[in-house]
C-alpha cells in the first residue's frame, strides 16, 4: 500500500496574525508554525495503515520553509518527502496544480489531503487535486477500512450523522479531525528523520484563479466586554445571572 | 447575469439554505435553481416560489447523493445552459463535489463566500483564519462559490416554472453510497439543558476539565466543548456542540477558551444568554456573545466558584 499525504506547514490562527502593510496579505511574524492540524491526522492515519499492513508513506509539503513539517512527518513514520519550494497564498488552485505535477510519476493507491488548512481554511486543495488526477474521492472521511483493492469509509455529514461509502482504490481522501489520535515524535523517530529522503522539486503554477483585493478585520464586536478583576468581573456575571433567575 | 443554485435535500428534506442560494441568485440576475435526486417534484415546487426556473436532474442512480454522479450530471447541465455563477451550499455534501465540478469546467472556485459585490467586477469576501481576518478575492466568471450558511438569509419572491432538464447520469458512480450512520447517543442530552458550560482548546489539558465540571455543577449546569475537545478525547462525542455535533440553545452558554469558530458558532449562536471568556480580545467568540470577558480562564473561573459557593 503506498499512500501520499499532503502536509501543510501552516501558521495557528490563535498566535498573533495580522494584516501586513499592503493590505491584501497576511502579516505572520510572530505567529506559531506547525504542521496544519488536520493534515496531522492525515499522516497518522496513513502511518498505522501502513504498519497495519506495509507499505510507503510519501509527505508532500508545498512552501519554501515547511521543512519543520516534513521533517515532523518523517519522525512520525512517513519514510519519504517532497518538497516543493513554491509560496502560494489563497489560490489552491496553484497549489494543487503543483502537487499534481510534483507526484505526476509515482504509483499509489491512495492520496490523503487533511479536511482544510487552519490558516486560509478554503478546504480545497485535496479535492481540486482529485480533479486533476481523475480519483474517485471522498471528503471529511473518521473511518477507514481497507479491503483488497477497496476502501470503505465513514464520512461526517450535519448533526452527528455519518455516511458510509466504497471506493475503489486509487482514491482521494480528504480526513476529518479526530479520525485517530496522533502520535508524538519520538526522539527515536527524530533521528532515523534525518536519514530519509527528503527531495525538493522546484515548481512553479501555470494558473491564476483567483486575485486578491483587500484583507481586514471582521466588522465584530457585538458583547458588552465585563471588564474588571477576577473579583469584580466574578460579581458582575453573578449580577448578569441573578437578574435573569439562573442563580439563587 | 445568470446563476444556477444546486439545491440540496437528504431525509426526504430541502436544506433551507438551498433557498438562500436563490437570494443570492436573484440579487445576481436571473435565478435557476438545480435539483437532483429519483424523485424531487415536491422540492422543484417548493424552489420555484424563489426562482425564475427550476430545472429536475431525476434518475433513480440519483437517490442517494454521490459526488461522481452529481458531477456527471452538472457537467451536462452547465456545458449547455452556460450560467455565468453556480452557487452551491458550502455544507458537507457541497464543498465535497463543488471543487471537482470546478476543476472539470475549468472555472475558478471560492469557498464558504459570505458577501458579494459585483460593483467593481466580480469580488466575493470569506473569512480566513477561522474568523479572524476576511479577505475580499476577484474571481473571473463563469466561476463556482459554495456560500456560508446565513449570509443571504433575505431575497424576493418568485414565481418560477419547473422543467425537466432531461438529463442522465452517464456512467456508474466509482464511489457507492452505503448508508447512513445514526448520531451516538449518550446519557446526557447537551440539547436540552438549560445551562451549559463549554469549553475549548483553552481548557488545555484532561486534567482541567473537572474545574469546567466543578463549574457547571454550581450553576445547575452540564458541560459540553468544542471539536477539538472532543476530538483530543477529554470529553465524549455526544458534548461536542456544533455542526458536526449538537445544536444547543440554553439559558446559558458559558465559552470558555473558545475561539468562536463558524462551525461552532452555529450550534451555539441562538442561546438565550451568551458569556465568553477568552483571553484574546479579538476572538470571533465576541461577535456572538452578549457578554465578553477578555482573560484567562484560569483566573476567572476560580473566583467565580468561589463566589457562587460564598452564597449557598
Ligand atoms: C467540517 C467541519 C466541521 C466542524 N464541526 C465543528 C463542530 O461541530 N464543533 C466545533 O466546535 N468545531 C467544529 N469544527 C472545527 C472548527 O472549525 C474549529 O477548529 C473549532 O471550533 C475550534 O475550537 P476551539 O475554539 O476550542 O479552539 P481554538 O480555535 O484553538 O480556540 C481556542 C481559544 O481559546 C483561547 N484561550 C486559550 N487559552 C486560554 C485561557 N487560558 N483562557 C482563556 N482563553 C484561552 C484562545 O484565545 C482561542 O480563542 C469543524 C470544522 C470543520 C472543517
Amino acid at each position: 500500500m503506498k499512500i501520499i499525504v499532503l502536509a501543510k506547514h501552516a501558521p495557528d490562527p490563535q498566535s498573533e496574525v495580522g494584516i501586513a502593510s499592503d493590505g491584501k496579505s497576511l502579516s505572520l511574524g510572530t505567529a506559531v508554525f506547525d504542521i496544519n492540524d488536520w493534515d496531522r491526522y492525515a499522516v497518522e492515519e496513513a502511518i498505522r495503515i501502513k504498519e497495519k499492513i506495509g507499505g510507503e508513506v510519501l509527505v508532500v509539503g508545498v512552501g519554501k520553509n515547511c521543512d519543520d513539517t516534513l521533517r515532523k512527518c518523517l519522525a512520525m513514520g512517513a519514510d519519504r518527502a517532497i518538497k516543493i519550494p513554491f509560496d502560494g497564498g489563497i489560490d489552491a488552485y496553484q497549489i494543487a496544480e503543483v502537487i499534481a505535477e510534483a507526484i505526476k510519476n509515482e504509483k499509489f493507491d491512495m492520496i490523503f489531503a487533511g479536511l482544510m488548512s487552519q490558516d486560509v481554511n478554503n478546504a480545497l486543495v485535496g479535492v481540486l487535486l482529485a480533479g486533476m488526477l481523475n480519483l474517485p474521492f471522498a471528503t471529511a472521511v473518521t473511518a477507514i477500512d481497507i479491503k483488497d483493492k477497496t476502501v470503505r469509509i465513514k464520512r461526517e455529514i450535519e448533526g452527528g450523522y455519518q455516511e458510509e461509502s466504497e471506493l475503489p482504490m486509487p482514491c482521494l481522501l480528504t480526513i476529518q479531525s479526530g479520525i485517530n489520535e496522533p502520535r508524538y515524535v519520538s526522539v527515536m523517530g527524530i533521528k532515523k528523520a534525518k536519514t530519509k529522503e527528503m527531495k525538493e522539486v522546484k515548481l512553479e503554477p501555470k494558473s491564476k484563479k483567483v486575485e486578491v483585493v483587500k484583507m481586514y478585520l471582521p466588522p465584530v464586536k457585538k458583547a458588552e466586554m465585563i471588564t474588571g478583576d477576577p473579583d469584580q468581573v466574578a460579581s458582575k456575571v453573578i449580577a448578569i445571572l441573578k437578574e435573569r433567575g439562573l442563580v439563587g | 447575469m445568470k446563476v444556477f443554485a444546486i439545491a440540496e435535500h437528504r431525509f426526504g428534506e430541502l436544506n433551507p439554505l438551498s433557498i438562500e442560494l436563490l437570494n443570492l441568485a436573484n440579487k445576481l440576475g436571473e435565478s435557476n435553481a438545480v435539483v437532483i435526486g429519483k424523485d424531487v417534484s415536491k422540492f422543484a415546487e417548493e424552489l420555484a416560489k424563489f426562482a425564475e426556473k427550476v430545472w429536475k436532474i431525476e434518475d433513480a442512480s440519483l437517490e442517494n447523493y454521490t459526488p461522481d454522479l452529481y458531477v456527471d450530471v452538472l457537467l451536462q447541465l452547465i456545458n449547455r445552459e452556460k450560467p455565468d455563477v453556480v452557487l452551491v451550499g458550502n455544507t458537507a455534501q457541497g464543498v465535497e463535489f463543488a471543487p471537482y465540478l470546478a476543476v472539470k469546467l475549468g472555472y475558478p472556485i471560492v469557498t464558504d463566500v459570505v458577501a458579494v459585490n459585483t460593483a467593481n467586477g466580480f469580488v466575493v469576501s470569506r473569512y480566513v483564519m477561522q474568523g479572524k481576518i476576511m479577505v475580499d478575492l476577484k474571481v473571473s466568471t463563469p466561476c463556482v462559490l459554495t456560500i456560508r450558511q446565513g449570509a443571504f438569509k433575505e431575497g424576493a419572491q418568485k414565481s418560477g416554472k419547473v422543467l425537466d432538464a432531461g438529463i442522465k447520469p452517464s456512467k456508474p458512480s466509482a464511489r457507492k453510497f452505503i448508508g447512513y450512520v445514526q448520531p451516538e447517543v449518550g446519557e446526557v442530552d447537551i440539547s436540552k439543558a438549560e445551562i451549559i458550560v463549554a469549553v475549548g482548546r483553552g481548557i488545555e489539558d484532561a486534567a482541567n476539565i473537572p474545574l469546567a465540571e466543578e463549574l457547571a455543577q454550581a450553576l445547575g449546569g452540564v458541560v459540553a466543548g468544542s471539536r477539538p475537545v472532543i476530538d483530543s478525547g477529554w470529553l465524549p462525542k455526544d458534548r461536542q456542540v456544533g455542526i458536526s455535533g449538537k445544536i444547543v440553545k440554553p439559558k446559558l452558554y458559558l465559552a470558555l477558551g473558545i475561539s468562536g469558530a463558524f462551525q461552532h458558532v452555529m450550534g451555539m449562536k441562538d442561546s438565550e444568554l451568551i458569556i465568553a471568556v477568552n483571553k484574546d480580545p479579538e476572538a470571533p467568540i465576541f461577535g456572538v456573545a452578549h457578554y465578553g470577558i477578555v482573560g484567562n480562564i484560569f483566573d476567572v473561573v476560580p473566583t467565580l466558584l468561589d463566589k457562587l459557593k460564598a452564597k449557598k
